[in-house]
Parts: C-alpha cells; structure tokens; sequence
C-alpha cells in the first residue's frame, strides 16, 4: 500500500514540521518507508509553502507525488494550488475557518476549525497537531499512539503537553460531515 | 529538522545533509571548514553543533577557497577534514581541490547540486557539476567521485568517501543533489564496530629515512603529519619524492604519471554501479544521484506493460565504469542516459559504448525532476 500525502498551507502554520512528524511516525513508530519532500524556496513565514510525504510498506523510488491520496490544507492559497492534482477517491482534510472549497470536492471533504481549537487552547501554531489527530482518525494511515511518540520525540518536554492536547483535540473532534 | 544530541546507532528520519554529517563524523572527520550555502547548510550547521561535541573543530571561513585551505591544512596537521558546498562554491574551490591532488591530500568535498550556472536556482535541484568534479581544476589528474540516491546513501557513501581518499589520498567528491540533500527518509545509523573505517596510513620510518612522496602500497605514498618531527616539504609545484620542487620535465614525467595511476591502475577496486532488472532489458536506463530513483520507477512501469527495461546505476561515476557500461552496450538495443543537465555523463556513456549500441540522452535543466511518463514514452520510442 502507498499513499501520497499533500500538505499545504502557509510558512509558520507548521505545515513542514506536520510532514516531518507523519514521515517520522511511519518509518520509526509504524515501520514503514515514507520520503518527505518539500517546497524549498527562499521564502518563510506568511508565504505559501508544502510538504509532500510518501507512505509505503514496500520501498519508494519517485519521491514526487504523482497521483495524491490526502489533501491537508490550511491556507485558501495552498488548497487552489493542489486540490486539483488529488484523485477522485481522495480524502481533503480543511481547516474550515480557512479554506472554502470548490462544489466540486464536495465528496472528499472533512472539515475541523483546527486553528480555532488552536487558538482556545493557548497557541494557534499547534494547529497543525489539531489536524493531525483528526487525520489520525479518519485516514487511518497512522495510529494515534505512534503519532503521540513521535510528538513526544521532537516536541520539547515544556511543550509536550500542549501538543498532545492538541492531538487529542483532533482526535475527539465530532467530525462536520464525511463524505 | 533540528534534531539536538542526535543519539548515534539508531533510526532516525532525517534528511541527506543530517545523514552525511553525522556519517562524517563516525568516519573519523574532526574538521570542517566552510561558507554555507544553499542546499548544503544543513551539513555545516549540523556540524557547527556535532563536531565541538566530538572534540572536532568547526570553522566557517570568510570563503570557499580558504575553506578548501584550512582543510588541506588541518589534514596535515593529523586531523580527518571535509568542506561542503554548491555549484557557485564548488567553483571557487576548483584551484584548491587541484592543491589537493597535487599534494595528495586526502579529504573530502561534498557539493550539493542546485540548478546552475552562476547563482541559478539556489533552492532547487541540479546535476550539471558532474564534468566540473572531473576537469574543473587545471593540469591532468584524476579523481574519485560518488553521487547518492538517499539520505541512507548519502550516509554510506561519505564513509567510503573518506575510506577512499585515505586509501589513495585524493580529494573525495560526493556529487550529491538538492533533493538528496533535503528530503527525509528513514536513515540507519549502524553502531561504529559494524562500520569499516579506513585509517590514515602513516609511515613507520624514523625522521632521516622517510621521504615524503616514495611511492608505496598502490603507489600512494605514506603521510606523517606536522609535529612529528619529520622534515617535510608539501607544495603544489612539481616535486620529487622528497618534495623539493623541480620545474623540469624528468620530475614531471616521474609525479604526474604516478598521481594518475593512483587512480587508473586501481579503477577496478573502484567500480561501484548497482544493476537492476538488466538480465533481460532490451533497454537501460543510465543515472545517478535522485534521477537514478526515477529510472528504477520507469522500470518498474515499464515492466507492468512488459517492457524490457533494465537500469544502471551509477555509484561511483569518476573513475567512470567504462567496462560495466560496454559489457551492457553488447547486448541491449538502447542505452537512455538521464541527468539533471543538457548533457554530460551522456558523453561518457557514449564514449564507453563504443558504437554497440544506440546511446539516447534526455536532460532536464534543472529545477525539477524528469518526468517518469516522458522518460517511459522515450523508452517506447527505441527502435526494435
């Protein structure tokens, strides 16, 4: 099995660190091979930016996406840019404060207000932990319990808590609609 | 990603410039010196952390053809050195490297190809130093040149990189790739008892008896290093074994032919390629570095609609396999040559196939990778 993930949103969002953690849970928590690959510009914060990771059980040549099975989107931008490269049986993933979609993505969609939930928590950048946790339930392309240790394995130990609770946020989060 | 006390002998999920840093530790290198530069920083700056923790010195240096120096420098002075670079430092480093062969001092440059010439494309890929690491420094030598399809590669090939230059003492190139460089796999570190590390091979004789170019085992000759009470002489001008310069032809006619047959008397311990499906291939495909990666995706395409597409892989392209690319040309239709660049192995590769067989080149400028289905589309196109 192979998925193709595209992650996109803007420099700041953790866009990249989220590609960083679901690369790291499937090789080192899940035993699989995953490649990350990102958009490497001159660019940083507040311009558009976007992670590509690739999950595998067998052994991964190409490192570009070429048929891309999630979408996770959390800027306007970063969804018109790459919602029309998923496949017809992909699932989106929105922040729904920050992405309108088109009618005609209206089958793959799963919204979460994560930087909303973000925000309540204390701090919007564990937005992208919010998803996260809420792709961890409803992809099943990683286990919530890797995912914490790979957290656990990055995230400072005076930022863990913080994180995890976003995590589980996202998790827990009664989902708006499934397809 | 910032990874502080990366624990060794582990798995990690890191990228190609962490992998090669800390694989250059565990080789033995104690010493770095250079001017960072996009898509090579991430060597340095893992190095600027690693290195103090390992007693090593780390120096950035005002630019690429002093950081070449202070290599050579901390070399003789008994410490394993390296610089990393890109296309625009490469350049600058060109006389040194040169330096280095001539006073056969072993270390390792890594270049990160981004898309060039001149400043380019800071950020994004390139494969078009490969004629650079061959020719881009005067006079005639030869090299030793690697390039690396994965972070775990990257990870192996500085440890032969560093083995190698000790072994013949010449400068090492690892010709890796902005995308090697940058993107993130599962890398193994293994613990350093499983690694073999090639060590310095120092000389055995006393002061008085040592001259410091006598030709020994492969005809590299032994080293001492500075303190040891050893008189020597190093220098970039034509020298006999005691080092003294000589600007005549017999001393020409003595150093040159041994410094290239280092490398050309040996070039059958430094064949390195890896050959996938090419038992029955009618086509294979030639590549290196992250385009070596696609060709194995296009075969594997290609085998789902019963082609018979094969690829080589080049792992060490300089000294350049010449036998393992004839031997291949004898009994397939086509070679396609693909690299990041307008054309440069493709000579190799057609000067080595010696006419057996049709020899097809598709480059990209860089900026990007070719595309599996252009290259699949090519492969229908040769004649049968």
């Amino acid at each position: 099995m192979k998925t193709e993930i595209r992650i996109a949103g803007l420099g700041g969002q953790g866009v990249i660190l989220a590609g960083y953690i679901l690369g790291k849970t499937a090789t080192i928590y899940q035993n699989k091979h995953a490649t990350l690959t990102q958009s490497y510009g001159p660019e940083s914060r507040g311009s558009a930016c976007s992670a590509c990771v690739i999950i595998s059980d067998e052994e991964i040549f190409y490192p570009h996406l070429t048929n891309t099975d999630v979408g996770i989107f959390m800027s306007q931008d970063g969804y018109h840019k790459f919602n029309r490269e998923a496949k017809d049986s992909a699932l989106l993933f929105l922040d729904s404060d920050l992405v309108k979609p088109e009618e005609k993505d209206a089958g793959k969609l799963l919204f979460i207000p994560a930087t909303q939930i973000a925000e309540k928590l204390g701090k919007k950048i564990v937005a992208n932990m919010v998803i996260l946790g809420f792709l961890a339930r409803h992809s099943g392309i990683v286990t919530l319990e890797a995912l914490r240790e790979a957290v656990g394995s990055i995230v400072s130990k005076k930022h863990l808590e913080l994180n995890l609770k976003a995590l589980y946020q996202g998790y827990n989060y009664q989902v708006e609609k499934v397809r | 990603m910032k990874n502080n006390h990366l624990p060794l002998s582990q798995s990690h999920f890191i990228n190609g410039n962490e992998a090669c840093a800390e694989a250059a530790l565990l080789a033995g290198c104690r010493f770095f010196a250079g001017y960072p530069i996009t898509p090579s920083t991430e060597i340095a700056e893992h190095l600027a952390e690693r290195l103090p923790e390992v007693g090593g010195i780390f120096i950035q240096m005002e630019d690429e053809i002093a950081s070449m120096n202070a290599v050579l420098g901390a070399v003789w002075g008994g410490l394993k050195g390296m610089s990393a670079t890109s296309g625009p430092g490469f350049s600058l480093m060109m006389e040194n490297i040169g330096l280095a062969v001539m006073t056969e001092t072993p270390c390792v440059v890594v270049d990160v190809q981004r898309g060039g010439p001149s400043t380019g494309l800071a950020t994004l890929v390139g494969q078009g130093d490969m004629m650079q690491a061959r020719w881009g420094s005067h006079g005639s030598y030869e090299i030793i040149a690697l390039c690396p399809s994965s972070p775990q590669e990257f990870f192996y090939q500085t440890i032969q990189a560093f083995n190698l230059s000790e072994k013949f003492r010449v400068p090492v190139l690892l010709m890796a790739d902005e995308m090697v460089g940058h993107m993130s796999e599962k890398v193994v570190i293994p613990p350093i008892e499983k690694l073999e590390i090639y060590p310095r091979r120092y000389t055995l004789k006393p002061p008085g008896e040592y001259k410091v170019y006598q030709r020994a085992e492969n005809g590299v000759p032994e080293m001492v290093k500075a303190g040891d009470g050893y008189r020597i002489h190093v220098t970039g001008t034509t020298h006999d074994e005691r080092g003294y310069p000589f600007m005549n032809e017999e001393t020409q006619k003595e150093l040159i032919p041994r410094l290239v047959d280092k490398i050309r008397k040996n070039h059958k311990e430094l064949i390195d390629t890896k050959e996938f499906f090419t038992e029955d291939a009618e086509v294979v495909l030639v590549g290196y570095g992250i385009t070596a990666r696609t060709l194995r995706w296009v075969a594997h395409l290609a085998r789902e609609k019963n082609l018979k597409v094969g690829v080589l892989k080049l792992n060490i392209v300089w000294p350049f396999p010449d036998e393992v690319v004839l031997n291949l040309a004898k009994k397939v239709k086509a070679l396609v040559v693909c690299e990041i660049n307008m054309g440069q192995m493709v000579r190799e590769v057609e000067r080595a196939a010696k006419g057996f067989c049709e020899v097809k080149f598709m480059g990209h400028p860089g900026g990007g990778m070719h595309s599996p289905t252009d290259i699949l589309e090519a492969v229908q196109q040769v004649k049968a």
